[in-house]
């Protein structure tokens, strides 16, 4: 089901793998078999794309919102608004081509400059032997790319410039999310090693991840970290937010299968039992560590679990689902309420706590439950699990070094040419007034 | 004439007003307010970061009253507030030089 060279059953995602050898047979191949719509995988994706942009605004907007303090409510709001939009346009007139589009000789590493400005993409195109429309195809992994750069927002919330937040979003849309999309799902070498991250585990958690923790290291803690209290203003938002990502996520994972059949379906009944058991075990292991179980550590458990079933919802079962529900919410927990005390490290809102750390659980554990004999699909080709996981550390590995570098550069650029940071005063007066002249609440 | 200061939890200010209004009180401000005593704060936990909460919120009823009306005030105030648990509160009671009545320009125990 994996084959890298069987793109019938799994559309799309890795039906360029191996393109830069096999370009000409495949040109032919997809002649000679015109692939044809389906409505029902068209509805199915339709709704998917909605389900998808829903997860940042309002989903992750409300979830982060709540986290903050009051004086900056509006700016966290404001952060995940814009970038849908900017991010939309950067699809739309180069990031699509880049991430999906035929690379030729270069494709293992990067995609072509065939659909800039979405040139090909028209109301009759299919992407390659899929069956829904090449626009839905489009839009959906644009709400991607929009989600991916918004969950770094918690990482450096309360202190970024927003002149700031657009240019280094636009250079890291360009410069990290679009390689390492398309080295995973647009044909490149990543997916052509058969890396498995059905949903974005690689692309989107760890990717988001670890660029949250370079940023919130280049741009400093926020004054008064860790000592002056910085409680959330509203876990109402936060629970309303976590929620609405727990039902969007539905899109994202089932959605990944870009067909509305059997695979879709065991994707939802994976996403849905893994949430559930990491907002569980989140939730026991604070209140056998603290005494109490708490709001925030259930809805935080969800999003861990939500993040580590995303890579492994299209080869897990259920009983995998489970196991890795448990090591996400565990493992996310103390990595968001231990390591960060101990390192003081001012990741304001986990993102590398609950994104980073729950997307390496998750990406190293599809390689274990996508075995057979603990209820997966099945590893491709009769390889191991030792094989598979290695596979996946590979994807992880390097994820995780180009991620970092190429994000350190791009804010150490913007640092140095227009500034990361708020003035202290702008800082203590909180960025809705100060950026924004706004409040959020005029009570 | 004196000037009545209550400090009491939140949730007895509507049995303190009825105490009050009882013994023929005929008017009191409130405001809410924050601090601490015996009863110290709280402590607040997100994601592992421990925040200890100082100042707990309360009511601070004022009342100014004739002379010969303060016993029975500090009396209703007492009851009406009392859980026996720390943090009820506290009352002050201080000399009270004089009242105007803004719209009749009545001073003294007349615009009380």
């Amino acid at each position: 089901m994996m084959l890298p060279n069987s793109p019938t059953t799994w559309p799309g995602r890795i039906a360029l793998t191996g393109l830069l050898t096999l370009a000409p047979t495949l040109v032919l191949a997809q002649e000679a078999a015109t692939p044809t719509l389906n409505s029902g995988d068209t509805a199915w994706m339709l709704t998917s794309t909605a389900l998808v942009l829903f997860m940042t605004i309002p989903g992750l907007a409300l979830f982060y919102a709540g986290l903050v303090r009051a004086k900056n409510v509006l700016s966290i709001l404001m952060q995940c608004f814009a970038i849908t939009a900017l991010v939309t346009i950067l699809w739309t007139i180069y990031g699509y081509s880049l991430a999906f589009g035929n690379g030729g000789a270069l494709n293992a590493w990067i995609g072509g400059l065939d659909n800039l400005f979405l040139k090909g993409v028209g109301i009759g195109s299919i992407y390659g032997t899929q069956t829904i429309p090449e626009t839905v195809f489009m839009t959906f992994q644009m709400t991607f790319a929009i989600i991916t750069p918004a969950l770094m927002v918690g990482a450096f919330a309360e202190r970024m410039k927003f002149s700031a937040l657009m240019w280094f979003m636009t250079l890291w849309l360009t410069l990290v999310y679009v390689p390492v999309a398309h080295w995973v799902w647009g044909g490149g070498w990543l997916g052509t090693l058969g890396v498995l991250d059905f949903a974005g585990g690689t692309v989107v958690h760890i990717n988001a991840g670890i660029a949250g923790l370079v940023a919130a290291l280049v741009i400093g803690k926020r004054k008064g970290f860790p000592t002056t209290a910085m409680p959330p203003h509203n876990l109402g938002y936060t629970v309303i937010g976590a929620s609405m990502l727990w039902v969007g996520w539905f899109g994202f994972n089932a959605g990944s299968e870009l067909a509305a059949d059997g695979v879709a379906g065991m994707a939802m009944a994976v996403t849905q039992i893994a949430t559930a058991t990491a907002a569980l075990s989140w939730m026991f292991a604070e209140w056998w560590a603290h005494g109490k179980p708490s709001v925030l550590g259930i809805a935080s458990g969800a999003v861990a679990g939500l993040v580590a079933i995303t890579p492994a919802s299209g080869t897990a079962g259920p009983m995998g689902a489970i196991g890795i529900g448990v090591a996400a919410g565990v493992l996310c927990f103390l990595a968001s309420t231990k390591v960060k005390r101990m390192f003081h490290y001012d990741d304001a809102l986990d993102v590398f706590g609950v994104h980073a750390v729950g997307g390496i659980v998750g990406a190293m554990l599809t390689g274990v439950f996508a075995s057979a004999a603990l209820g997966g699909k099945g590893l491709v080709g009769d390889i191991s699990i030792l094989d598979q996981v290695i596979k996946q550390g590979i994807g992880v590995g390097t994820t995780l070094v180009y991620t970092a570098v190429v994000s350190l550069i791009i804010l150490k650029i913007v640092d140095w040419t227009i500034g990361l940071r708020v003035t202290e005063e702008q800082e203590t007066e909180g960025l809705d007034l100060a950026l924004h002249d706004e409040r959020g609440y005029i009570l | 004439m004196k000037l009545i200061s209550a400090i009491i939890k939140p949730f007895k200010l509507d049995d303190v007003r009825e105490a009050l209004g009882d013994i023929g009180v005929s008017g009191i401000t409130v405001t809410e307010v924050k601090g601490f005593g015996r009863q110290k704060g709280h402590t607040e936990l997100y994601r592992g970061a421990e925040y200890v909460v100082d100042f707990l919120p309360k009511i601070k009823v004022e009342i100014a009253v004739d002379d010969g009306l303060v016993d029975k005030v500090i009396e209703a105030i007492t009851n009406a507030a009392r859980t026996g648990k720390i943090g009820d509160g506290k009352i002050f009671v201080y000399n009270l030089e004089q009242v105007v009545r803004i719209r009749t320009g009545e001073t003294g125990i007349d615009a009380l």
